[in-house]
């Protein structure tokens, strides 16, 4: 019986293991052939480092990395502020208002990108922005803002009303309450708001891609454009992302999970301390 | 207590702007004739009759059948990863989740190109295939490879919100149905999957929304000349220039999509309650 159990185990670790090298096996080809020694995409020819040499001298390049990162710092700085009020205010708002914003905001959350990606397209041409790299920061901002508010929401929702009136009746200006009391405890909503906007900013092709123009480019433009010949630069572009997308969300999992342990024993020491007096 | 009603003001104008005005931009578009600018135009339905000439409807089938092949591949690897992933203790429960969640956080067109390499005639795959002293394949500009390259891609979204709802199977009911003398197969098919419906209703609409909707894999996995739906609005935008056959086929694609949603939100038992 505890044989077939083991089996049983052995069989669920192998096609787990199986279902990691589908998902994984992009990524580590990616990473191991940014640093073969020939151009080869199928042959490892040797180790060596030319395609980042390459990668970090070529001028186009690298203002697609600036592209990338300011216009995701940026649409992440705005999208925050501007999903953690609406998010605050809406849980004070009239039912009506309360829900037509909440559906207006689940639009580009169930749209199929490619469709934000043209009506945000349609709209900066009639309104003659030039396309370039203000109207990818506003159309960064646009879609980035709806996954703040959908993660701040609840965690204002599930405060007490009364603690912001609380504030005001010990003599906390409103713009304290919110600073001092409200914005604490909503914190971790924030913080999860802040991440996703930056990941989904700066790893966003289809909507960039629409609506960008006169030669702005990101990353992902500039991968799209490179795929067209073998290049193998690409992947040591791509080696770089990858790697500082999953430090980040290792350190975003991982940082929280230790804080609770060490308040945990934080916890369990006051605790002992409390039993001593 | 009103005082910070007034924060949604910038969203609401914002919101109306960025997001109702393009929609309804769109709308307009498909409806009517007169060129990319809004200057002379005429009300039409040309751009839906259109769609209806054999070739674009060869496209919108196709679309639907490689959506359909793949949401099916993904719910078929999916619930057996989410389920076998639930075996296991909680903390390897969550490292494994964490790791089925980081290919998500990285960039379809970074996963795609890879695959490119790794498919292609005497690419990796081929390359293990004649050491083993098989005859090499063409896998390039196949529907397998678009449909490879789709699985590999939307499979995380599909395991998340199944394995929330298997995990938080309330276990007494699984030793009840047991207790009650059901089999390990009953027990499967009137107990756990049943809970699990609304993760699995959940990850076949994600699926089946990026799936139809992608122009980056079938662009590259299946060759300049292979066209979905997400194809045919990128030609139509970027280099045919008809911005009213465009918006006239984002359209149907987006009723599509509402379709799809509506057909799957009645089938998920708790969101029929709510209604």
């Amino acid at each position: 019986m505890r044989k077939k159990h083991g089996h049983r185990k052995l069989g669920a670790g192998l096609y787990i293991a199986l279902c990691f090298l589908f998902l994984y096996l992009p990524i580590l080809v990616t990473m191991i052939f940014s640093f073969n020694s020939s151009k080869s995409l199928t042959k490892f020819e040797g180790f060596s480092l030319m395609w980042y040499e390459r990668l970090f001298s070529d001028s186009e390049i690298m203002e697609a990395v600036y592209v990338s990162l300011s216009v995701a710092l940026l649409a992440t700085l705005i999208s925050t502020i501007l999903g953690t009020i609406t998010a605050i205010g809406l849980s004070k708002s009239r039912k009506l208002l309360k829900e037509v914003i909440v559906n207006i905001n689940n639009v580009p959350i169930m749209n199929p990108d490619i469709v934000t990606a043209i009506g945000l397209m349609i709209l900066f041409s009639s309104m003659k922005i030039e396309k370039g790299y203000l109207t990818m920061l506003l159309a960064h901002i646009a879609f980035c803002t709806p996954y703040v508010i959908t993660s701040v929401y609840p965690k204002v929702r599930s405060l007490d009303p009364s603690i912001a009136n609380a504030a005001m009746d010990l003599g906390a200006t409103p713009f304290q309450a919110l600073t001092k009391v409200i914005l604490p405890m909503i914190k971790e909503g924030i913080f999860a708001g802040v991440l996703l906007a930056f990941t989904m900013s700066f790893d966003d092709f289809v909507i960039s891609y629409f609506v960008t123009g006169n030669g702005v480019k990101n990353i992902s433009i500039i991968v799209y454009n490179m795929t067209k010949r073998t290049n193998p630069t690409i992947n040591a572009l791509s080696t770089i992302v990858i790697v500082v997308i999953m430090v980040t969300l290792v350190i975003v999992n991982v940082v929280p999970a230790i804080n609770k342990k060490k308040n945990k024993k934080k916890m369990a020491l006051e605790l002992e301390n409390m039993n001593h007096i | 207590m009103k005082h910070y009603v007034k924060l949604v003001r910038p969203y609401l104008i914002w919101s109306v702007l960025m997001i109702v005005i393009p929609l309804i931009l769109i709308v307009i578009y498909s409806v009517t004739t007169g060129g990319n600018t809004l200057v002379n135009i005429q009300f039409t339905l040309s751009n839906f009759k259109k769609f209806a000439e054999p070739i674009y409807l060869q496209v919108f089938m196709k679309s639907l059948q490689i959506g359909v092949i793949t949401v099916l591949f993904c719910f078929l690897f999916g619930y057996i990863l989410a389920y076998k992933i639930c075996k296991f203790s909680e903390r390897a429960q969550s490292f494994m989740i964490l790791l089925v969640t980081i290919p998500m956080w990285i960039n379809t067109l970074l996963r795609t190109y890879a695959w490119m390499s790794i498919l292609s005639d005497n690419g990796i795959v081929n390359t293990i295939l004649t050491k083993l002293g098989l005859d090499p394949m063409t896998f390039m500009y196949t529907d397998f490879a678009v449909i490879v390259g789709m699985v590999s891609d939307f499979l995380p979204f599909m395991v998340i919100p199944i394995y929330t709802s298997l995990s938080k199977i309330d276990h007494s009911l699984i030793e009840a149905a047991h207790d009650l003398g059901a089999n390990n197969v009953q027990t499967f098919f009137k107990v756990t999957f049943k809970l699990s419906l609304p993760g699995v209703v959940n990850g076949i609409m994600m699926t089946f929304l990026l799936s139809v909707s992608t122009f980056v894999i079938p662009k590259l996995l299946g060759g300049g000349q292979y066209m979905l739906i997400g194809n045919l609005i990128e030609t139509q935008f970027i280099s045919v220039g008809n911005w009213n056959f465009g918006s006239a086929i984002s359209m149907i694609l987006a009723v599509v999509i509402l379709i799809a949603i509506t057909i799957m939100r009645r089938m998920d038992p708790d969101d029929a309650e709510e209604d």
